[in-house]
């Protein structure tokens, strides 16, 4: 109708090169948010309290991460270090950055979500005799990862469509993988589609295996 | 023993406690009555350490509380405190809540945690229920519930603040059962309530909280019986009508 004709073959043989790259691509996500939970629930802690050197720490962190662009985060942790002389990969440039880009909105989601759990709880954990440590492991934060579930979710839809940004460092996830196979054919259209596709599979699927593991594990 | 001498407490610059003195002996069973906000959460949270005090002194069989060097961690399994608030942990089975303090703190084996968890249960009258989770537990099930977590410490202490006020009135017999269960066995407790009626039954001595200090410390038919203090006569008239 618009006089395009659509040539699938060419997609098709590429097809390797492109579940590589979301295979990439689902590592770094699935990295960043396993990483970005384990800094943002301190720093959602540090936040909490509300003076102190671990909350301006925190609160550096938090404001950084969400008021700069994720590419200028990337581009800090490739040309930026790069330029101090510090060379790093792209893709631990991009793992850095969007852990660094994680954490700060988790934290920022855990902390909403501390002010829901009772100081009671906490407290009945140290009378029994835990630690502080061990009040936060054991008792808040297994509640906490329940309460902000569904934001928890959000976020990691949203890393994983931000590793998209590596494109531009060079990486070979998903969207370079992409772009790389289509420059060689100039099917780009082609490309684009099949690529948007694989993304919103990946996305559908961890909203349905979060249900899942919900479902099976996090109801009380 | 429990000796509390001289304890000052404020938050800010509101003292709450005013010099509070109190002994509570091996065995017995003291009630602490008083007004609402007259200090008994907050003194029954000073004992064991949950809220640091700015005076005085609070020793747990000699150990000095709020002494830097002692471990509270450790003092606290000698203490087991139960609250107003139903606190069972909502993500863990009932047995689940029992036997995460001695798994965590005492280091048991799982299976062996959950042995003293069935145990403690069918102690309160929870055997049936140590799969379920709080959520499927009627308030005075969870108090019972957060007793038997307490236990498993093995604590020489038992604290209760107004453990029954939050239940249903159906629901506090059965609480308060539990209770005189471990009066029976020789359980030292103390018990801040509302309940005269649980008081006069049950306690040995009673002592009366006003506005942050000991009003007045006595046996049952003293405190309750012939008060000499001109508050805890004011109190038991509002409570009796
Ligand atoms: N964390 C806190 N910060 C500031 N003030 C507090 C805090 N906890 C308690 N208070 C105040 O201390 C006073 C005593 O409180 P406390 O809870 O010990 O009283 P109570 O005798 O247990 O009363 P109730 O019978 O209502 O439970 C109250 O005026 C209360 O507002
Ligand atoms: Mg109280």
């Amino acid at each position: 109708m618009f006089g395009y004709t659509f040539y699938w073959s060419l997609v098709w043989d590429a097809i390797p090169e492109l579940l590589a790259g979301a295979w990439l691509t689902v590592q770094l996500a699935a990295l960043s948010m396993l990483l970005g939970t384990v800094f943002g629930l301190p720093l959602a802690v540090a936040r909490r309290q509300g003076e102190g050197r671990a909350y301006r720490l925190a609160t550096a962190w938090v404001e950084l991460a969400r008021n700069t662009p994720t590419l200028f985060q990337i581009y800090m942790m490739y040309f930026g270090l790069g330029a101090l002389g510090i060379q790093i990969s792209s893709y631990w440039a991009v793992l850095i950055a969007l852990t660094f880009n994680n954490t700060g909105y988790l934290a920022e989601i855990f902390r909403g979500g501390l002010a829901g759990i009772a100081r009671q709880q906490l407290a009945a954990a140290r009378s029994l005799g835990l630690n502080q440590r061990q009040g936060y492991l054991h008792v808040v934060f297994p509640q906490l990862l329940r309460i902000v579930f569904p934001g928890y979710v959000t976020q990691a839809v949203w890393a994983m469509l931000n590793t998209s940004l590596g494109m531009l460092v060079g990486l070979q996830e998903l969207s370079g993988a992409a772009q790389s196979a289509q420059s060689v054919s100039f099917r780009s259209f082609e490309f684009f589609l099949i690529t948007a596709l694989i993304y919103y599979v990946i996305a559908k699927l961890i909203e349905f295996g979060a249900r899942a593991v919900f479902w099976r594990w996090l109801r009380t | 023993m429990i000796d509390i001498r001289g304890v000052r407490k404020h938050f800010g610059n509101i003292e709450i406690l005013k010099g509070i003195d109190l002994d509570v002996n091996k065995g017995e069973l003291l009630c602490l009555l008083g007004a609402s906000g007259s200090g008994k959460s907050t003194l029954l949270q000073c004992i064991n350490g949950l809220e640091p005090i700015q005076g005085g002194s609070i020793k747990v069989d000699g150990i000095e509380v709020h002494a830097a060097s002692t471990d509270l961690n450790m003092l606290r399994q000698r203490l087991g405190i139960v609250f107003q608030q139903f606190n069972a942990f909502p993500h863990l089975k009932a047995w689940e809540n029992v036997a995460l303090a001695p798994r965590l703190v005492q280091g048991k084996s799982r299976r062996e945690a959950h042995e003293i968890a069935l145990h403690h249960l069918a102690h309160v009258g929870l055997a049936e229920k140590a799969d379920l989770l709080p959520s499927r537990l009627s308030g005075g099930q969870q108090q019972r519930l957060a007793i038997a977590r307490a236990l498993a410490m093995k604590p020489t202490y038992m604290l209760f603040d107004e453990v029954t006020s939050a239940l249903d009135p159906e629901l506090v017999g059965e609480v308060l059962d539990t209770m005189r269960l471990l009066r029976q066995e020789g359980m030292t407790m103390v018990v801040v309530t509302h309940d005269i009626t649980f008081a006069r039954n049950s306690s040995d001595r009673v002592a009366f909280l006003h506005q942050g200090t000991v009003a007045e410390i006595g046996t049952v038919s003293q405190v309750l019986g012939q008060p000499r203090s001109e508050h805890t006569q004011k109190f038991l008239r509002r409570e009796h009508c």
